[in-house]
């Protein structure tokens, strides 16, 4: 299937007008561009700063996990563990810091590492055995899932140490307060997508995803990639931990449990395709802001939620139809 | 790879361009003076935010919010949880419908304790808390709780089931609700208080979670027969857990024998109390817990009289085969007031 693309660095170089017609960052931008000037117009409540900064709070923690979700989907996996892996890291963070007495930083840190771990665990099965990465990681949801519950004994971690939630603290950027956690976010995805335009690792990520056997003629090596790679998602689903914990002030068992389906829906949505090597970071965020202006201005429109299910399902479709209909168009 | 009928793409996006170049002028054209629909800025608002939007619970809840909210003239906005516990979900909703400038907020917390930070946000913006139904720990959290008495709600059928149980020795199975979850606790404990005993009580044979699912009632039920098939008593979270129980039950052959006692008084629920299917059901009511809840809020607006404290909403034993000594009220009573 992933043959049926032309490698990237074979197409002619189309004019700027038409490559920005057809990048695939275009038509999410327009939607969310759309959505944001219709919610502008019906309600008064929309346009502010305040609530800008809340639509970004509110979709940090599943923007930083659908970051992994994109860097694996390039390579034409997937990750259906990276929520479940997200509330393992919390539990561990909080647990470790409130009840085991450790150094707030050494928790984190320890929350990284088992995240981390999971990643490289996850990589190794894909790779080394191999399996398909769908069948592993539904395997490491289960894992995640019950050692997050097994391990909390399905109580809430309560009475965290200042630096677990310091990520949630606000500072004034004008009129508006905004939270740390979202700048470590932006600030993720900003570095992702430089790392993946910009170096020869990310050029060899696309690569992977658009053929594994070109790539590993090329030389590149392919197997060391693929674990980093999932390895890199397992450290950012422990950063999406720890923004959980400070955006919600507790350690939650329950966290998390439709996360993967929701990054998933922000890879597909910002236009990144499923069958690998084609797309990128910045349209994941642009995706996962459409989901999250969409949820907040029919709440603020007063429309009842299951509407913005509803409408996600159906932007889904939208999305894949276009990035379908452009590989044809690409061949 | 299928072959698909071609659409000219760069066509479609170059509409999609034009319009969005359009809406953007229209948006400059009108300046900040924009027309809402249906929410004026003078109104009241109120907020409903549920576990689920599903759960005929909250359906009915939702129900009887929005009635009131009608005859008040006041408007509700109302969200929900994508799955029973999905504590993010009601923080994301919470923080919109302050962002909207509601007045007061009823929830149904899906998570007692990790929705506490959120709801002192909310209050801290002079915002309204009440909870409904569930209450959030600790109680203080929020400014008022209207809900059931669950701890009464499980003795009614604890005592009836020791009655109805006449002396004869009782193996019992309880299939609860899922661990921590207060509500469930409560009912739980309150059954075995009525039953006149304790946990550690050897008449207690098999305890499974259910999650108040039918298809995992049925299972739990499936499994308990499985560890004791002497089981006569069955104390259920709810009644869609009690219904899969009931099925695993039929199916061993076994359903004269099983006394089957429940919470809830969905009609549904109701219903099987009338044919049999149930002996007795704590009936509960949702949509008294809205109306108050929006009641309350709207004084608030009216002369800044915030609500407080636990405002006990009732509870009916409802059987249609009444036992000497424990007060119960007929399914003709049942099916007129339940929800679902």
């Amino acid at each position: 299937m992933t043959a049926t693309t032309t490698p990237y660095a074979e197409l002619k170089a189309p004019t700027t007008a038409r490559r920005l017609l057809t990048a695939p960052t275009t038509g999410p931008l327009v939607a969310l561009l759309l959505a944001c000037a219709f919610f502008s117009l019906s309600t008064d409540q929309f346009l502010t700063g305040g609530n800008f900064s809340l639509i970004v709070q509110q979709v940090m923690v599943v923007g930083t996990l659908a970051i992994g979700q994109t860097l694996i989907i390039l390579t034409a996996g997937i990750d259906l563990s990276c929520g479940a892996v997200m509330a393992f890291g919390s539990i561990v963070n909080a647990k470790m810091a409130a009840e085991g007495s450790l150094p707030p930083l050494v928790a984190i840190a320890l929350g990284l590492v088992v995240c981390g771990g999971f990643g490289l665990l996850n990589g190794l099965l894909v790779q080394k055995i191999p399996l398909p990465p769908f069948i592993v990681t539904l395997g490491m949801l289960n894992v995640a899932f019950a050692l997050t519950h097994i391990y909390s004994e399905e109580q809430t971690v309560t009475n965290l140490p200042g630096p677990l939630t310091a990520l949630g603290q606000t500072f004034p950027l004008g009129r508006t307060d905004i939270t740390y956690g979202s700048l470590v976010t932006i600030a993720l995805f900003l570095l992702l997508a430089y790392a993946l335009s910009s170096t020869g690792w990310g050029r060899h990520v696309h690569a992977l995803g658009d053929s594994p056997e070109a790539a590993r003629l090329n030389g590149i090596r392919t197997s060391r990639l693929t674990i980093g790679v999932y390895t890199v998602a397992g450290l950012l689903y422990g950063i999406a931990a720890l923004l959980l914990i400070s955006r919600t002030g507790v350690g939650d068992p329950q966290a998390g449990q439709t996360d993967n389906l929701d990054s998933i829906t922000a890879v597909v949505l910002g236009g990144t395709s499923l069958f690998g090597g084609r797309g990128s970071v910045l349209g994941t965020f642009i995706g996962v802001l459409i989901v999250g202006v969409f949820r907040n201005g029919l709440q603020l429109m007063g429309v009842a939620s299951i509407y913005q299910t509803l409408i996600t399902g159906v932007l889904v479709i939208l999305a894949v139809t276009i990035d379908q209909l452009s590989r044809k168009k690409a061949r | 790879m299928p072959r698909t009928a071609r659409l000219p793409l760069s066509l479609l996006r170059a509409a999609a361009c034009t319009g969005i170049a359009a809406l953007t002028l229209t948006a400059c054209g009108s300046g900040s003076g924009s027309t809402s629909a249906g929410t004026g800025s003078g109104d009241v608002k109120v907020g409903l935010i549920t576990k689920t939007d599903t759960n005929p619970f909250f359906v009915k809840m939702k129900e009887g919010a929005e009635k009131t909210a009608k005859a008040e003239g006041v408007t509700l906005m109302t969200a929900a949880g994508k799955f029973d516990g999905d504590n993010a979900g009601q923080i994301t909703a919470l923080e919109n419908m302050v962002a909207s400038g509601v007045k007061g907020v009823l929830i149904t917390p899906s998570d007692s304790k990790a929705i506490v930070p959120a709801i002192a946000k909310a209050r801290a913006k002079g915002v309204l808390v009440i909870a409904l139904d569930t209450p959030p720990e600790p109680e203080s959290a929020v400014d008022a709780l209207f809900a059931t008495d669950n701890l009464k709600a499980g003795e009614l059928i604890g005592e009836y089931a020791k009655a109805a149980m006449k002396g004869k020795t009782a193996k019992i199975a309880t299939l609860d609700l899922a661990p921590g979850v207060s509500v469930g606790v409560q009912r739980h404990d309150g059954f075995l208080k009525g039953f006149g005993i304790d946990e550690k009580d050897p008449a207690v044979v098999c305890s499974q979670d259910t999650g108040g699912d039918q298809a995992k009632g049925q299972t739990a039920m499936e499994n308990c027969l499985q560890k004791e098939p002497g089981i006569n008593v069955v104390y259920t979270i709810n009644e869609p857990a009690a219904l899969g129980a009931y099925t695993a039950i039929k199916a061993k052959g076994r359903e004269k024998d099983v006394l089957i006692v429940s919470v809830d008084g969905g009609c549904t629920g109701t219903q099987a109390v009338k044919d049999g299917t149930i002996a007795a059901t704590s009936q509960q009511y949702p949509l008294k817990m809205a109306a108050e809840g929006v009641k309350a809020v709207v004084t608030y607006a009216k002369d800044g009289k915030k609500a407080s404290g636990y405002t006990d909403t009732g509870v009916t034993l409802i059987s249609d085969k009444p036992q000497d000594g424990v007060t119960s009220k007929d399914t003709a009573y049942g099916l007129e007031n339940c929800w679902g």
